[in-house]
């Protein structure tokens, strides 16, 4: 039996996969990770990861893909020069480089001891994957990560909120610290041209 | 199953997930593609975590997806940004730090 | 005080000197700078004459006195150490040196007010003599040559003292440089010899010599005439004079002293302190010689017609120079150093009283500019008349007693000897025209403006300071001379200075009156006791006298000579035209300054040139430094073109080096 969900989950997982490389329309290619994604979470059901397949659910596929989908919505999939692949040279060689990464992977791990384990796994106790025992390893063995994780994560949402923010149209862009933490404007303001580092002090004079 | 068949699993994830990070030229789908090379890592991460009967690799997993929300809210932001200067959302197009 | 301590004090007093000058040279008044210079000088010279008196005091045999303060180096085999060497003829020209520069720096006291660099001459004056100290009183090779050395650098700090004019820092790189050549020589030499015997210091290396070499072997010769050269370029003879006439650039009094007295008798000095060596040598002996007679004739020639007051007097410092170095060449030590000791009396009061007399033309040097200065300037003029008598023999004056007694003693030694003697008769015929030409001009004829000026009581200034070369506009700042001009008549420092060195050249010579008294022939026996011609050659009373009195009579033809042309009556122009081709060779200093131009300047000037536009151009900057740069430049755009900003690009780096570390693994495994 579990070999059976073991075969659906893995094939949606790979068809999810393809699906993001190849489709045309970056929407599509969303949707097709958060389909890959759904069946990892199976995957990681099989291997009685039951926390982590629920972070995944919730977390991944639910907040992050969501950040993504209203991203690509902003942004836009299928506008020119927003889609697009690379000339067919270049792919070829690409689909063969990872082939042949995949090939190098495969004896890698065929080619290796690891048939000296069991079908079934190690044995183990009871409490594992579940979310009491992810609590208490997080409390005891691996604080530090968690604190750090937490920093991490606020640096990140700060980080987001100042890169994308607005800074033009509504509001004096002279109120903006970042300019004064670039120094005065003058070094800066009307000499940037487009797309260089120098116009992160403020906007280009039209 | 066999602990082999998740690592082979795995391992098709992450090829595929390079494959596309060098083919498609949308930073956005880029993004995506890594974020593909992650969750295939996690999937070994925790088909090991099971092998071994070790929660180590369900925690660290957990991290790499902290990690990855962290990585992709910056990149987004950054693509953002760029959309915003009306550059052109394009890999190829986006190489001023060269030389 | 023992003697040796007395030496030390004698070297350091006017180092001490120079340095509290320069230490409080913006703190203190200039007067007081100028005492202070004076004082260590007269310092040493009492020290001198303490130092003489306990010499004396010693037995005969032990006079020869080393007294070392630091070994240097025991390393390597070369034994240099920081030694003095007290012993007579040290002595004597201790006695000079100081003796004269505490006259000259009075004069300097009075003479050089209002010049801008005041304290920065007694500066250089001090550590001036400081220098000459410790090239007399060296005890071995090293010291001489670092004495020697400091010497020049003093001389052309001096020569260009007023900075700010270019024909003065010409000329002082010009002494500056022909100074340097004779260095080499020096050194070269000493490396010679002390190849052969294995010590720097001077007495071991006279005990060494008669063992390490031969005979005139070819060594020694050849060490001997590298010494010679360095001799002669400081002391100002053929072919390395052509600085001194070009160093009259300097300050009266540094000519003075430094041109007449002390720098320029160190060659002297060197041959007379090394004279176990050039005995032991005699090719590069007769080599000495003849140059000695060369100079002595060429520059008298020269004088005869030069128009500058002061290039005469050095010209005929150059041909006095010569007689020396004529006589300690050919053995004649002590007459040599005696000439050295009364040409330093009277050549200096002639400078001092040439100083005068330019201050009273308001800077001008020209001759023929001058006149008439004989009423309004007695003081200088008595001066002059007696440095001039001196000069050109006449008794009683020290000149008499000391300049031919070189001839007699070279009549004495015979052979080529004689031809060398006459020839410095006929020099002295030219000596004593030429100065008294020198004296009539400026003080006798029809008065100059300046003359009529001072007549009247006062003293001429050129409206606008110019150089008196060139003609250029100057100002009075520092670097040029200052805008007072001093006369002996009215400076009293000048008189006393001028007064003791004309009391000087009128006893200087009772030392040495033949038959009755031979105070410096006794007083420097133990130094060449180890000579056999010091001894050997010794004319007879009467061929002495003889000897004196021939050169008494020649001088009084030069002089009379002189009279006849230049003086009330004469006619100089038309004696000039008669001989006019060789009045012109002679103008033009026998050639000597072109013919070195042509053979040492340009081809170097030439070589530079070529060093700099090819073998720089081509090579330094070519292939060393552009290819170096070069090469490295083409690797790093190599590498940059790694970073070529294309996402993609890196991504398929990072995963290549990926896949390769796994395939480094997997292959290992």
């Amino acid at each position: 039996m579990a070999e059976i969900f073991f075969f659906l989950a893995a094939v949606g997982a790979v068809a999810g996969a393809a699906g993001t490389v190849m489709l045309r329309d970056a929407f599509y290619s969303v949707l097709a990770l958060v389909c890959h994604l759904i069946f990892l979470a199976m995957l990681f059901l099989l291997l009685r990861a039951e926390f982590v397949a629920a972070a995944q659910v919730i977390v991944y596929a639910g907040a992050v893909m969501v950040l993504y989908v209203f991203v690509v919505g902003y942004v836009g999939g299928l506008e020119a020069g927003l889609a697009g692949r690379s000339g067919p040279a270049l792919r070829v060689i690409s689909v063969l480089f990872a082939l042949a990464l995949f090939v190098e992977l495969t004896i890698a791990l065929v080619g290796t001891g690891l048939e000296a384990l069991t079908t079934e796994g190690a044995p183990y106790r009871t409490p594992f994957g579940e979310p009491s025992e992810v609590g208490r390893m997080f409390l005891t063995d691996y604080l530090v990560a968690f604190e750090v994780a937490s920093l991490l994560l606020l640096i990140a949402a700060v980080g987001a909120v100042i890169l994308a923010r607005r800074r033009s149209g509504l509001g004096d862009s002279r109120e903006i610290s970042v300019t004064e933490l670039l120094g005065r404007d003058e070094l800066t303001k009307g000499k940037g041209e487009a797309g260089e580092m120098i116009e992160a002090g403020g906007p280009r004079d039209i | 199953m066999d602990l082999i068949w998740y690592l082979i699993v795995s391992a098709l994830i992450f090829c595929i997930g390079a494959g596309g990070v060098l083919t498609r030229r949308n930073p956005l789908v880029v993004l995506l593609c890594l974020e593909l090379m992650l969750n295939a890592a996690n999937l070994a991460l925790v088909a090991f975590a099971r092998a071994h009967g070790d929660m180590g690799g369900q925690i660290f997993a957990l991290m790499v997806m902290v990690v990855a929300a962290c990585e992709v809210a910056v990149g987004l932001g950054l693509v953002v940004a760029i959309y915003r200067r009306r550059l052109p959302i394009d890999v190829d197009e986006l190489r001023e730090l060269q030389g | 005080m023992s003697v040796t301590t007395l030496g030390w004090l004698v070297l350091l007093a006017p180092l001490a000197g120079t340095l509290l000058i320069a230490f409080t040279s913006q703190v203190l008044p200039q007067r007081v700078h100028g005492a202070l210079g004076t004082l260590a000088i007269a310092v040493a010279f009492v020290a001198a004459v303490l130092m003489f008196f306990g010499l004396q005091d010693r037995g005969e045999e032990e006079r020869q006195l080393v007294s070392v303060a630091w070994d240097y180096a025991n390393t390597v085999g070369v034994d240099i150490q920081l030694a003095i060497l007290v012993d007579p003829l040290s002595t004597l020209m201790c006695l000079v040196v100081t003796g004269v520069s505490t006259l000259i720096h009075l004069y300097s006291y009075a003479y050089m007010r209002g010049d801008r660099g005041y304290t920065r001459f007694f500066a250089y004056l001090n550590f001036f003599v400081f220098s000459m100290l410790i090239l007399v009183l060296a005890a071995n090779f090293f010291l001489l040559i670092v004495g020697w050395a400091f010497v020049g650098a003093a001389s052309y700090m001096l020569i260009s003292f007023w900075y700010r004019r270019t024909t003065a820092t010409a000329a002082g790189i010009k002494a500056f440089v022909i100074n340097v050549a004779g260095d080499v020589g020096l050194v070269l030499g000493t490396y010679f010899i002390f190849k052969g015997t294995g010590t720097l210091d001077f007495l071991k290396t006279f005990e060494a010599v008669g063992t390490s070499f031969t005979e005139n072997q070819a060594e020694l010769v050849a060490g001997c005439i590298l010494l010679l050269v360095g001799a002669f370029a400081k002391s100002a003879q053929v072919p390395f004079h052509t600085w001194l006439p070009d160093a009259m650039e300097g300050p009266t009094p540094v000519s003075s002293l430094i041109h007449a007295a002390t720098m320029v008798t160190a060659g002297v000095y060197l041959i007379a302190r090394l004279h176990p060596l050039f005995e032991h040598a005699p090719d590069a002996a007769m080599v000495g010689s003849i140059i000695g007679c060369a100079t002595l004739l060429i520059a008298a020639t020269i004088g005869l017609v030069v128009t500058d007051l002061k290039r005469v007097i050095a010209y005929s410092t150059m041909s006095q120079i010569g007689y020396m170095i004529m006589a300690v060449s050919s053995a004649v030590y002590a007459a040599g150093m005696f000439h050295l000791m009364t040409h330093a009396f009277f050549k200096a009061l002639l400078f001092m009283a040439a100083g005068s007399v330019i201050s009273a033309m308001g800077g001008n040097q020209d001759l023929d500019k001058m006149g008439g200065f004989r009423k309004v300037m007695p003081f200088t003029f008595g001066c002059m008349v007696i440095g001039g008598l001196a000069l050109s023999g006449i008794p009683p004056f020290s000149g008499f007693f000391s300049k031919d007694e070189i001839l007699a003693y070279m009549l004495d030694r015979g052979g080529v000897y004689v031809v060398m003697a006459i020839l410095g008769y006929v020099g002295a015929l030219m000596t004593a025209f030429y100065t008294f030409r020198m004296i009539f001009r400026a003080f006798f004829g029809p008065m100059s403006p300046e003359a009529e000026e001072l007549s009247h009581g006062h003293l001429y200034h050129a409206p606008e300071p110019t150089n008196p070369a060139t003609g250029e506009v100057e100002d009075t700042d520092v670097g040029f001379p200052g805008p007072e001009h001093h006369i002996a008549e009215r400076a009293g420092g000048m008189k006393i200075a001028m007064g003791g060195l004309a009391v000087l050249a009128i006893v200087g010579g009772f030392l040495q009156i033949p038959g009755v008294t031979s105070e410096l022939h006794h007083f420097l026996e133990p130094t060449f006791h180890d000579s056999e011609l010091f001894e050997e050659i010794h004319p007879s009373v009467t061929a002495e006298w003889i000897g004196l009195l021939v050169g008494a009579v020649i001088g009084a033809v030069g002089i009379f000579g002189a009279w006849k042309i230049y003086g009330k009556g004469g006619n100089a122009a038309a004696f000039q035209a008669r001989f006019a081709g060789v009045h012109k060779f002679f103008v033009n200093k026998w050639y000597f300054d072109e013919a070195i131009d042509f053979l040492i300047v340009r081809p170097s000037a030439w070589l530079g040139r070529f060093a700099n536009s090819t073998f720089e151009r081509l090579f330094v900057n070519g292939a060393l430094v552009g290819g170096s740069s070069g090469a490295i430049r083409a690797l790093s755009a190599a590498v940059r073109g790694i970073q070529s900003g294309y996402l993609r690009y890196y991504a398929a780096l990072l995963l290549i080096g990926f896949s390769g570390l796994g395939a480094y693994f997997l292959i290992s495994a």
